[in-house]
């Protein structure tokens, strides 16, 4: 099968934008969902159907995942970056206290996660092989793997045989968001830095999977370029891996832009009811894929959106390395906006009629 | 038109050759059903017989021939009877059909993913007979299976669409065209799996035995192509359910 390839971005704006009613009331009656059909339902022309697509998306969301919400919890590991990104606060640029965690920080992190009830992870680093590579990943899977259920990464792009090591130490998936499927915005984004490399970051869920990770996240950063056009191409991103790797769970963030050091601005903002749409769309489209929404979003809108479709919420997120242990020695990535606790967030969900759930993994599954 | 392997078909109707009254009645009723692949069990033809008795009648200008390997019972006999179907004259295509049961002639997974992976090694262009499984259609198509053909019911039942659910994740997941073989008893059960994105179907039984197999073929024919025009057209798309907002929707939290 071909490498995953997207039409212009131009084309995709153009196909998110074009849709009428008639296309929407079309899309929302059909039993599975093409790519003309998530257009429609990412078009303009949806808004006034949110209502509609909410109920489906939160009938479809129980029935495929039940009334429960993962819960997990972003580790840390460092804000060392090579990459020079517009937007992100660990920038190279950017005048920030910089650390890598050692082992030892390492395990007092995850000791605070533990104690406070999280048992999936997610090992968060900026992109710095030459501080952060995948020795030190393999040790810190190896070392974490025992305490969690399930450990992911976020972290720099990596190799075949990297994913292959990381898998054999205990690693089970791997996010790598592209922040824009728009080959021109994304050059002129990413000024210096391995990250500059379009095409090899697009090929990266792939080779993941290829690998044999259980489960791949796939991302676009909002507030970069028209959403619309963006959900199109997360749609056909995540059918494109569907065929491809069927054997490889797919999950989808929906990361919106931040305050951060660097202070970059949203060029395109997106309102909660644009992040709304397209995360409905998304489960129409898609009603097997795990959605994410981290604490970027507030505790109102949070808990509004329990239940209608995101099935994973992360939790009480410190996104400083050694954050959690002890306060104040290197700086966040991003601010959040919900400084609820674990076990607040927990309430909130118990509060909706939903479980939260916080394993669903068991470490002898990936065990050979 | 639909590929497989390669080869192009305007038809997406595939037919058989067993259960007709006479081999002028199969000519007649496969010549009226537009067919351009038909199968044929090897082990009731004579492939390097130009004298015999199907093999005869049939234009092979016009059909396309796909042995199938009837009546094995295991991987060893399937993978035997193509290289035999091969060495006289049959070329590289093989409907691949393993049946240790003779009662319900269901094909065993494990015998058919083994043969699959043997017969390609050696170059044939297999098209497995499935139950309706969809992990096992992933399977074959990685071991590289040039379509698979899942049942629709058991063999000869003309009970329709029984599998209909586990044929549609077969379609949603597939890479190579799915062809829905067996069980097709009606025009109405063509149609249906053409209108759910099926890429052919096979049918035999239902015409063989028709009162009037000739116009039986003919309605086959337009069935299939009336369930393609269907698929193609977004069909059960359009619904005035859906209305606009209503005031209360639930989603008041949204700023």
């Amino acid at each position: 099968m071909a490498d995953f390839s997207l039409p212009g971005f131009t084309e995709l704006i153009r196909r998110a934008a074009r849709p009428g009613k008639t296309e929407v009331l079309a899309a929302l009656a059909a039993e599975r969902l093409d790519l003309e059909g998530l257009a429609a339902l990412l078009s303009p022309a949806a808004e006034e159907f949110l209502p509609q697509m909410a109920s489906r998306s939160r009938r479809i969301t129980g029935q495929r995942f039940g009334r429960v919400i993962q819960i997990y919890a972003p580790l840390y590991l460092s804000n060392y970056c090579a990459n020079r990104c517009l937007y992100c606060g660990f920038s190279a640029e950017n005048r920030i206290r910089r650390r890598c965690l050692t082992l030892e920080e390492v395990d007092a992190e995850a000791q605070a996660l533990i104690d406070r009830g999280i048992r999936h992870l997610l090992l968060v680093s900026g992109e710095a092989p030459q501080v952060l590579g995948v020795d030190y990943l393999a040790q810190v899977a190896r070392r974490l793997a025992g305490r969690f259920d399930s450990l992911s990464i976020e972290v720099q792009p990596l190799g075949d045989d990297d994913y292959l090591r990381l898998f054999a130490a205990g690693i089970t998936s791997v996010a790598v968001y592209q922040e824009t499927y728009d080959p021109e915005l994304y050059r002129r984004l990413h000024l210096a830095g391995p990250k500059m490399d379009y095409a090899y970051r697009l090929a990266t869920p792939g080779r993941a999977a290829a690998a044999g990770m259980r489960e791949v996240g796939i991302g676009a950063l909002l507030g970069l370029n028209d959403w619309r056009a963006e959900g199109l191409a997360l749609g056909a991103h995540l059918a494109w891996l569907r065929r491809r790797f069927w054997r490889t769970g797919l999950t989808v963030s929906f990361p919106r832009i931040r305050p951060a050091s660097g202070g970059f601005k949203a060029l395109t903002p997106v309102s909660e009811q644009n992040l709304a749409q397209l995360i409905f769309a998304l489960r129409l489209f898609d009603h097997d894929v795990g959605l994410l929404l981290s604490t970027r979003e507030e505790p109102r809108f949070r808990n509004g959106m329990l239940g209608l479709g995101p099935t994973r919420y992360s939790a009480g997120s410190c996104t400083a390395p050694g954050g959690y242990a002890e306060e104040g020695l290197g700086d966040e990535q991003f601010a959040v906006d919900d400084h609820r606790s674990v076990a607040e967030v927990c309430a909130a969900i118990h509060e909706q009629g939903l479980d939260p759930v916080r394993k669903d993994w068991d470490r002898c599954l990936q065990a050979g | 038109m639909l590929t497989i392997a390669g080869k192009t078909f305007s038809s997406r109707l595939f037919t058989g050759t067993g259960k007709f009254s006479s081999p002028q009645v199969m000519r007649e009723a496969l010549e009226r059903s537009g067919s351009e692949m038909v199968t044929v069990a090897l082990r009731r033809v004579d492939l390097a017989d130009p004298a015999d008795d199907i093999m005869r009648v049939l234009d092979r200008e016009r059909f396309f021939f796909l042995p199938n390997t009837a009546g094995a019972r295991n991987h060893k006999e399937a993978v035997r009877l193509a290289r035999l179907a091969r060495a006289s004259g049959g070329g590289d295509w093989v409907k691949l059909e393993v049946t240790p049961d003779p009662r319900t002639l269901l094909p065993d997974p494990v015998d058919t993913l083994l043969a699959t992976e043997e017969l390609v090694k050696e170059g044939f262009v297999v098209l497995p007979y499935i139950n309706a499984d969809p992990i096992l259609a992933l399977r074959l198509q990685e071991a590289g299976a040039a379509a698979v053909m899942p049942l629709a019911a058991p063999i000869g039942t003309n009970r329709g669409l029984v599998t209909r659910y586990q044929i549609e994740i077969i379609i949603q997941q597939a890479t190579v065209p799915v062809v829905v073989d067996a069980g097709l008893g009606a025009p109405s059960h063509a149609a249906q799996a053409m209108e759910m994105g099926a890429d052919a179907v096979l049918v035999n039984t239902a015409i063989a035995v028709a009162g009037d197999p000739v116009a039986m073929a003919d309605a086959f024919r337009q069935a299939v192509i009336a369930g393609r025009l269907a698929f193609k057209a977004g069909l059960g798309r359009v619904s005035d359910q859906a209305a606009a907002s209503s005031p209360s929707s639930g989603l008041e939290f949204i700023r």
